[in-house]
């Protein structure tokens, strides 16, 4: 059902959970549907210095996240911004298409979580 | 790897006499039972003998048992054979909160052609009320169709009660009885069962063969005929199923019977024994786990636990990888997303309908399946626990005006 590079994600989550004091969390998903994701980031020069995830979810939902945490690492948040679900999901060459919409969410995790650190910066 | 495999309710490995009996009559009785030639009388009393074999394990006729493709099927014809034979008579029928989706699809489906359906609900344990099934039936109810033993949560229903009660009314009683044939004792003159449907593979049977019990092979004082055949064709089956006869099939469905006949004793007792650890086991040594469905009023072979702040497909994916099959009522791992409606009739909040695991074990289970099951399981619980934002007392941040657009 799922890829390989999934089940390596689901059973070795890379940078898997919370960052105390981490800059900003984006929340995403309801435990109702059965998917909540928390996204936490720490930045430096505009770039993300580092990145954790805790995620309630199906395998998807959990590797996913695992993923989003290796290709936003370094990035400008810029350029993390701009990560998409699907580049999440090609990352982890491809997810069953039920998958794709529903715990797909790393991507919508991210961007709230510089949102919301970008908010942060207005106030200050 | 060691593979245990405990997911016997989803569907069962053939025994191995089955499977022997059923290539036997693949290589020997290649008639077609409405031959008249020798070829086709040997599969026809084949097919007699099977009748017979299966129908005095559940204390029935021999013209009261007719074979279907499926337990689905079975459902389908009772549900649908009785609502469109009888719609002069009544339009409205009673059913369970917690049935397969076998026999309520079938339900709404009728809803849409104009019957009315109640839904009765089941209380915490998916036991359902006989008072108030009681008090729903009208002089317009044509039929009760209520589980045997329900497939997620295994508990069992109060069906000879169920039985009197539809007998006093006048009412067909139909039970889906899948889940239970060859796991407990079932007489249907003892529980005034009016049609019953099981299946061939969840009792080491072959896929694709199932059977429908119907009282009176269709016929009924004050009723006459009170069912109509879905499928129209040589009129096999006594005119309610036409289609060649899978003789075979049924041939391995009936030597299956004549192995539960035999084993069923002893097999329960085992399975229970199996149950009733890993239920001490694990609710003892984990947090916030609890049982979904009933201590004592349950199948033997079933247990299915609730692990508080994690999510059912991500449990079972990860005893998949240490070689151990499990299913969840979990929407993630199903093709539907909602969760379970078993658990939420049952009243459970969503987000703990989500984290539900299903075992269910068989003849081929092992004391020494049992205790690898419960040395792989709670290091994987903990590690999930550890991934996830929900924690005991812990108020999770969820901000209700995040759009979740495609998410439901």
């Amino acid at each position: 059902m799922y890829s390989e590079k999934v089940m390596d994600h689901f059973r070795n989550p890379r940078n898997m959970g919370e960052m105390k004091d981490a800059d900003a969390v984006g929340e995403v998903g309801n435990p109702v549907c059965g998917d909540l994701m928390y996204i936490y980031i720490k930045i430096k020069d505009d770039r993300i210095d580092d990145i954790s995830f805790q995620t309630f979810g199906c395998g998807a939902a959990i590797a996913t996240s695992s993923m989003i945490t290796e290709l936003a690492k370094g990035k400008t948040i810029d350029e993390a911004m701009k990560i998409t679900r699907d580049d999440i999901a090609g990352s982890l060459d491809g997810l069953p298409p039920i998958k794709m919409h529903c715990s797909n969410l790393a991507s919508d995790g991210l961007r709230k979580a510089i949102e919301n650190y970008r908010a942060k910066q207005k106030k200050e | 790897m060691k593979y245990v495999y405990l997911d016997y309710a989803a569907t069962t490995p053939m025994d191995p006499e089955v499977i022997k009996e059923i290539e036997n009559h693949y290589r020997e009785t290649y008639g077609n039972a409405s031959s008249f030639h020798t070829m086709g009388q040997k599969a026809a009393q084949i097919l007699e003998n099977s009748r017979e074999t299966v129908a005095s394990f559940i204390n029935a006729k021999t013209d009261e048992i007719f074979f279907m493709s499926s337990g689905t099927e079975s459902d389908n014809l009772a549900i649908k054979g009785v609502a469109f034979k009888s719609k002069e008579r009544g339009n409205h029928i009673i059913t369970s909160a917690i049935e397969h989706h076998a026999v309520q699809h079938t339900c709404q489906y009728l809803e849409k052609q104009g019957f009315k359906v109640s839904y009765l609900p089941v209380d915490e344990y998916g036991l359902i009320d006989l008072k108030e099934l009681e008090e729903t039936i009208t002089n317009k109810t044509i039929l009760i169709s209520i589980m045997f033993a329900n497939n997620e949560i295994g508990t069992i229903e109060p069906i000879k009660e169920i039985g009197e009660i539809a007998k006093k009314h006048d009412v067909i009683f139909h039970t889906d009885a899948v889940q239970t044939l060859g796991k407990v004792p079932i007489d249907v003159e003892e529980m005034n069962i009016d049609l019953l449907s099981a299946s061939a593979h969840k009792l080491y049977g072959p896929k694709g063969v199932g059977l429908l019990y119907i009282r009176g092979h269709g016929v009924r004082k004050g009723w006459g005929k009170y069912i109509e055949p879905l499928l129209h064709g040589g009129g096999h089956e006594r005119g309610l199923r036409s289609s060649t006869e899978n003789v075979p099939g049924i041939a391995g469905f009936a030597k299956a019977v004549e192995l539960c006949k035999r084993n069923m004793k002893e097999e329960s007792e085992k399975l229970t024994k199996f149950r009733d650890k890993i239920i001490k086991e694990i609710t003892e040594n984990i947090e916030d786990v609890y049982l979904n469905g009933h201590y004592t009023k349950r199948l033997p072979n079933n247990v299915n636990l609730g692990f508080r702040y994690i999510e059912g497909e991500s449990i079972i994916l990860s005893l998949d990888v240490e070689g151990i099959a499990t299913s969840t009522g979990s929407a993630c791992s199903s093709k539907s997303l909602e969760p379970s409606h078993v658990l939420l009739a049952i009243g459970q909040k969503p987000e703990d309908a989500h984290g539900s695991l299903r075992i269910t074990m068989g003849r081929y289970t092992t004391e020494a399946d049992i205790d690898y099951f419960l040395e792989k399981l709670p290091p994987i619980i903990e590690k999930l626990r550890k991934m996830s934002p929900l924690k005991k007392g812990k108020k999770y941040m969820f901000d209700p005006t995040y759009e979740t657009d495609q998410h439901h």
